[in-house]
């Protein structure tokens, strides 16, 4: 399965912000969207995920197009999985993992015995059933993180699409929920994420779309995209691209910022 | 491994909680027949009921009037507004992502208030009063909506929405003064009074009908789509992402709430406050899931106002306004909620 986006340009009332972007992510693929703030990250995936219109280009899964789905059949394929916040009401976590489900109910069904199941086993799936019970306002951010995760999953999608899901996240769990989001790319998930942490880019082995300023960016593999050139593009820094290697003897890459 | 519900908070409640208020209304429903100033035992009651549903005449036909044409039509009308209002304002409170949010917030309270004392400064009958309020709410809550579409498209409706409904509601609130201001300071200017701080005195069996009537209809869309109001709690666009056409719940949580307040309000006047706290109240009991929120809120929203009624008819000699009841019993009554605990809310 697989998402092409052609020649989108995307923004508000008509004033693009990102303008003429391609790429395409397939199944067990992740697709990392880089770039410093206020390059539209965030207008890019609200776009892709339909609270905005593109106002140009095109999108279309698996030869499908994307733009005029209901968000009904949208959220059948593309699962979202927001920055966590607290919602005002202190629903039980299994509630609020249930609320995947919306897309497969009836128009005025609540969930079965059955997607309570499903539910269920998405938290499993993540490791964290036993929180199921547990009042979801009262969660850590980490924990409410991996619990929206589980949400996503259980709304099956093929495709999820996540806005900075390490960010607001300790040292620890940004690095237990990158780990769930390769184990997910691994059972053959697409997966488009935003972040601010190029390294993460290199942990995942992501293709990347690099935005710059002024409406240019770059797109391929990890390797290619994210370089010193690149980085000092984007966020106007001298960075040094580091190669130590691991007690496993694994080779790693890390950006370190130097001052010049 | 299977998830089997057995230790959750809820759990307990939500199974016991439902019937047990159902319970409480019915309790209430048959000693709020017999309280009155005219006393009807239980005993002489259900004979009363007996004949008045055969249609047999034999006995007690004072009893027969004071129960079928006085204090039914009242307990229905009780009944039917604090259902309707705890309904509106549970379903507010989840769509306005906001746990302060009471049914009048697009202003249609306020718009029915000026609607009935424009009619009452027209010397309008009382039909037409209530046919007034009820158009005037309808018709604040539109001119709010339609203020608001045409500053905002995008996902800050709901703010845009609160906003403007704070805006016509102080619009309304001033219209009605102005009303009040040039209505005659002998007759006209306490009717008004009266009617804005509220009250069931006056109800009829056809009044009381008409509620039942406009009341189930919007209640059962709002029964009926009441699981996708935990989605909405979330927001906009993590509701679009799960697959709910957000702009049409929407529209249709406002037209059903916004019915069901313009008809209680045409009805029995400026009734505050039990939109507000009885959602708390039942959130406390059965949690916030709306499947179990929306029938425990218009289960205790009718009983509520069932004995605040009770109590204006009976404990003074002179009839208290319903309003003014409602506001001294609820005000305290949500303090002491807040203080309980957070769990209902945050």
């Amino acid at each position: 399965m697989k998402l092409d986006i052609q020649n989108i340009s995307c923004g508000y009332a008509g004033k693009a912000i990102v303008q003429d972007l391609s790429f395409s992510i397939s199944s067990g693929e992740i697709l990392c969207i880089l770039g410093p703030n206020g390059v539209g990250k965030t207008t890019l995936f609200k776009t892709i995920l339909g609270f905005l219109s593109p106002l140009s280009g095109d999108m279309f899964w698996n030869g499908q197009r994307v733009q005029t789905w209901s968000s009904r059949q949208r959220a059948l394929h593309f699962g979202y999985v927001p920055q966590s916040h607290i919602p005002p009401f202190p629903f039980q976590t299994i509630e609020v993992v249930s609320m995947g489900r919306t897309a497969h109910l009836g128009t005025f069904a609540s969930p079965s015995r059955q997607d309570m199941e499903e539910s269920y086993a998405a938290l499993e799936t993540l490791g964290i059933a036993h929180l199921a019970e547990r009042v979801y306002t009262e969660l850590s951010g980490g924990e409410r993180q991996l619990v929206l995760v589980a949400r996503a999953l259980c709304q099956r999608p093929d495709l999820l699409v996540m806005d900075e899901p390490t960010s607001n996240l300790d040292f620890g769990n940004q690095f237990r929920v990158l780990q769930q989001v390769c184990a997910l790319r691994d059972k053959g998930m697409a997966v488009i994420m935003t972040t601010h942490v190029p390294d993460q880019v290199f942990q995942c082995d992501a293709q990347v779309v690099f935005l710059y300023p002024g409406r240019e960016f770059s797109y391929g593999p990890a390797e290619q995209v994210v370089t010193r050139e690149t980085l000092r593009r984007a966020y106007a820094l001298e960075v040094q691209i580091a190669q130590p290697m691991l007690d496993s003897g694994e080779e790693v890459r890390v950006c370190v910022p130097v001052s010049r | 491994m299977t998830w089997i519900r057995n230790n959750g908070i809820y759990a307990f409640f939500s199974r016991a909680a439902l019937p047990s208020l159902a319970l409480l209304l019915l309790f209430s429903l048959v000693a709020s027949f017999s309280l009155g100033r005219y006393g009807l035992p239980v005993s002489s009651l259900g004979r009363a009921l007996w004949e008045g549903v055969t249609g047999a005449t034999s006995g007690d036909s004072i009893a027969q009037t004071v129960l079928f044409e006085i204090r039914l039509p009242r307990i229905l009308a009780a009944v039917l507004t604090g259902g309707s209002m705890a309904l509106a304002g549970a379903s507010y409170q989840g769509m306005f992502k906001n746990p302060m949010v009471s049914p009048d917030i697009l202003g249609a309270s306020a718009g029915a208030g000026f609607g009935a004392a424009l009619a009452i400064l027209l010397s309008r009958t009382a039909a037409e009063i209530q046919i007034y309020a009820f158009l005037c709410g309808l018709g604040a809550v539109v001119l709010t909506m339609t203020i608001a579409r045409s500053i905002s498209r995008s996902e800050s409706m709901t703010l845009v929405l609160v906003l403007t409904g704070m805006v016509v509601s102080t619009l309304f609130s001033s219209l009605i003064s102005i009303t009040k201001f040039v209505a005659d300071p002998d007759n006209k200017l306490p009717a008004i009074t009266f009617w804005l701080m509220g009250g069931l005195a006056s109800v009829g069996k056809h009044d009381a009908l008409l509620l039942l009537a406009l009341s189930a209809a919007a209640s059962l869309p709002l029964f009926l789509i009441r699981w996708k109001l935990n989605v909405l709690a979330f927001g906009d666009e993590e509701a679009r992402a799960l697959g709910i056409d957000v702009p049409h719940l929407r529209l249709l949580v406002i037209l059903a709430s916004t019915l069901l307040t313009a008809a209680s309000v045409s009805l029995c006047g400026m009734v505050g406050w039990i939109g507000l706290v009885i959602p708390h109240m039942a959130r406390l009991l059965v949690g916030p899931n709306f499947k179990t929120l929306l029938p425990a809120s218009a289960l205790l929203g009718a009983t509520f106002l069932l004995w605040v009624d009770n109590a204006a008819r009976c404990v003074f000699p002179v009839e208290i306004p319903l309003g003014i009841l409602t506001s001294l019993v609820g005000a305290p009554f949500f303090l002491y909620l807040l203080m309980k605990g957070k769990k209902g809310w945050t």
